[in-house]
């Protein structure tokens, strides 16, 4: 849920959004903003399934410490969504476990 | 101490303090309430009164002393405490009504003549009150004060009031 | 093989945050040439996530919301000509005052003649059953989604902690308009300010003093909590736990000094209850063991932003001076000044057991 109007920071005026792929699903996302915050916009909390236990994991610490909000961002797993900026085309996906490298270099 | 207890001051612990008045300069209308009463550094208070009518001095820990008689009752200092402590109540305000303005940094901030319900300082809703003014003036930065006309008899206990969350956002439209 | 290129300066200073902040603008008004690291895209640490008026007096910018003043320290660092470095992750300290550090492209090599080091804190943890399920966050994480990012990570929330930090981000939840269902806490008394707590009570927060939290239900995310009333013991009483419909559980259960890169650089360590843990020891200029190596703000204990401002003050003075950038009675009278600013802080309930802990700490290794 996005917080339009606040007592003290006011209006939300930033304009420029772009487009990222969640899953295959496009979203809308607000340029300079985490992918994080995109994704928690939406209601979408479950960011990766653990390898042994297959448990979701989400937001814990929101600034890039603790690695339960990483995803596969354009083929590169364990990338920290908190920290990492929505880009417009960006490919995200929920990783499984320890995630595979699909752009192999 | 009920505030250390129960997370709010109750009105005997207040009205021990120096930052309350004088029950017999209450009645006389428009007059500051301070409930204020930890000792932690601070003293914005002093600083906003024109009047000279808060101390706080050396050390700043010191409870904010006031001093009803130099009160004129301007407001001034309701936006300026960090803790939000500082009230402002006119006993005298009309026959069987009496006016407490608070500040309110909450969404969406309620309208002139609005009926909203009053709550006390342990979040209790105690009655019903009327909207008479909402000022937010820049150099309040961002810290709306209300008017709100309550029954007398709840002038020592109104504080707040509940959240508008439930109606629609009429500020976001405009 | 090219030789890495070591970018050389006179004051390294790592963490962005007010303690940074305020070192590098008295560092860089003697004239020093002042590096500001910081790992994340903007400076400011957790100043911008402080949108409440500070307490204290006018020289600590009461009053002031902690967003204006971060403001402030930026631009009076960036006017004064600090090199800013960010998204870079200092992550280590070699022999020679050499700081490693990752960049976007690549790592990079600072040689400093004196390192800050204003590395904050980290956040506490509380295990308990469930707490893994998306929903449970740190409260640091709902102030960092909620005032930089405009967003909420649920609608409901139960707050564990009482200190200032569970209290004012309560009452920063209201104002992102979540409903806040309690706040708990396992001693039997409220940890942070009366008036923290009054804010939120009078608009209907409960605060529940001995309670903690058992549980977080949810089939995948947080959808419950199960709080419970705690007896003297500190023991669950059977019987007196209470199911609640949170999607959220925040954790406000204190902070650590971060000193990863002290120990790193070899300074030598105490264990202070009072500020947090485990920090490395300082002196009155807030030196470390290593000479030229100092620390300031959460780093040297934690406590809040005007003491962090104060300390990353001396830092900066007492770095210059050692450089003798600035003349050493001058530096000595200033940061003479700015001792008793931070005494002024540190007394009354709250603050006297922690001037006392500093004071302590620096008799631990008094020669």
């Amino acid at each position: 849920m996005r917080i339009i109007n606040h007592p003290i920071l006011g209006k939300d005026e930033r304009k420029k959004k772009v487009t990222i792929y969640v899953d295959g699903k496009p979203i809308s996302a607000i340029q300079g903003e985490p992918i994080l915050a995109a994704l928690l916009a939406q209601g979408i909390r479950v960011n990766r399934i653990t390898k042994k236990m297959k448990e979701p994991r989400g937001l814990y610490c929101g600034i890039g410490r603790c690695t339960d909000c990483v995803m596969i961002v354009n083929g590169i797993p364990n990338v920290r969504t908190c920290v990492t900026f929505v880009e417009e085309g960006m490919r995200i996906e929920t990783q499984e476990g320890l995630g595979q490298w699909k752009n192999k270099k | 101490m009920s505030l250390e207890n129960n997370g709010y001051p109750d009105l005997d612990e207040i009205k021990n303090s120096p930052g309350y008045p004088k029950d017999s300069r209450l009645a006389k209308g428009n007059c500051i309430v301070i409930e204020c009463i930890q000792e932690i550094p601070c003293n914005p208070c002093e600083v906003a009164c024109k009047f000279g009518a808060i101390k706080v001095g050396q050390p700043i820990t010191n409870l904010p002393v006031f001093d009803g008689e130099l009160c004129t009752g301007c407001g001034n200092c309701i936006a300026d405490c960090p803790g939000q402590a500082i009230f402002l109540v006119n006993k005298a305000y009309a026959p069987e009504k009496a006016l407490v303005a608070f500040p309110y940094e909450f969404y969406p901030l309620p309208e002139k003549d609005e009926i909203v319900i009053a709550t006390n300082r342990s979040g209790k809703e105690i009655g019903k009150g009327k909207v008479i003014k909402v000022i937010n003036p820049k150099k309040n930065d961002r810290t709306p004060v209300i008017y709100l006309e309550v029954p007398l008899e709840l002038a020592d206990e109104v504080r707040s009031m509940k959240d508008l969350s439930g109606k629609e956002d009429k500020q976001e439209r405009e | 093989m090219e030789k890495q290129k070591i970018v050389k300066t006179d004051i390294a200073i790592i963490g962005a945050g007010p303690a940074g902040l305020a070192a590098a603008i008295e560092s860089a008004k003697t004239g020093a040439d002042v590096i500001l690291i910081d790992e994340n895209a903007k400076p400011g640490g957790q100043l911008f996530k402080q949108i409440h008026k500070f307490f204290g007096s006018k020289e600590h910018y009461a009053k002031i919301r902690g967003i204006d003043i971060g403001q402030k320290l930026c631009n009076e660092a960036k006017d004064l000509g600090v090199h800013l470095m960010l998204n870079t992750v200092a992550f280590a300290i070699y022999d020679d005052k050499i700081i490693a550090g990752m960049t976007p492209n690549g790592t990079i090599l600072i040689k400093a003649k004196c390192i800050i080091l204003a590395l904050g804190a980290n956040e506490n943890t509380l295990a308990f059953k469930g707490w893994t399920k998306p929903g449970v966050i740190g409260a640091g994480a709902a102030q960092t989604m909620i005032n930089l990012y405009r967003v909420l990570p649920g609608k409901r929330f139960l707050m564990v902690g009482s200190g200032n930090v569970g209290l004012i981000v309560s009452y920063q939840l209201l104002q992102a308009g979540a409903k806040v269902l309690a706040v708990i806490e396992a001693m039997p008394k409220i940890g942070g300010y009366g008036v923290h707590a009054a804010k939120i009570s009078r608009v209907g927060i409960p605060i529940l003093t001995s309670h903690t939290v058992l549980e977080a239900k949810g089939e995948k995310e947080v959808s419950s909590a199960v709080i419970c009333k705690l007896d003297q013991n500190f023991a669950p009483i059977r019987g007196k736990e209470k199911e609640i419909k949170v999607d959220v559980i925040c954790l406000a259960v204190g902070l650590t000094p971060q000193t990863d890169l002290a120990r790193m650089a070899g300074c030598r360590f105490e264990y202070i209850n009072e500020l947090g843990g485990f920090m490395p020891w300082h002196d009155e200029n807030m030196e470390t063991t290593i000479p030229s190596i100092y620390v300031a703000g959460d780093t040297a204990g934690v406590e809040e932003a005007s003491t962090a401002i104060d300390e990353g003050r001396i830092s900066g003075i007492a770095a210059a001076s050692s450089l003798t950038l600035i003349n050493k009675g001058k530096a000595e009278e200033k940061i003479l000044q700015i001792w008793e600013r931070l005494n002024s802080l540190r007394i009354g309930p709250f603050g006297q057991n922690r001037q006392d802990a500093k004071k302590s700490l620096m008799k631990a290794r008094e020669n």
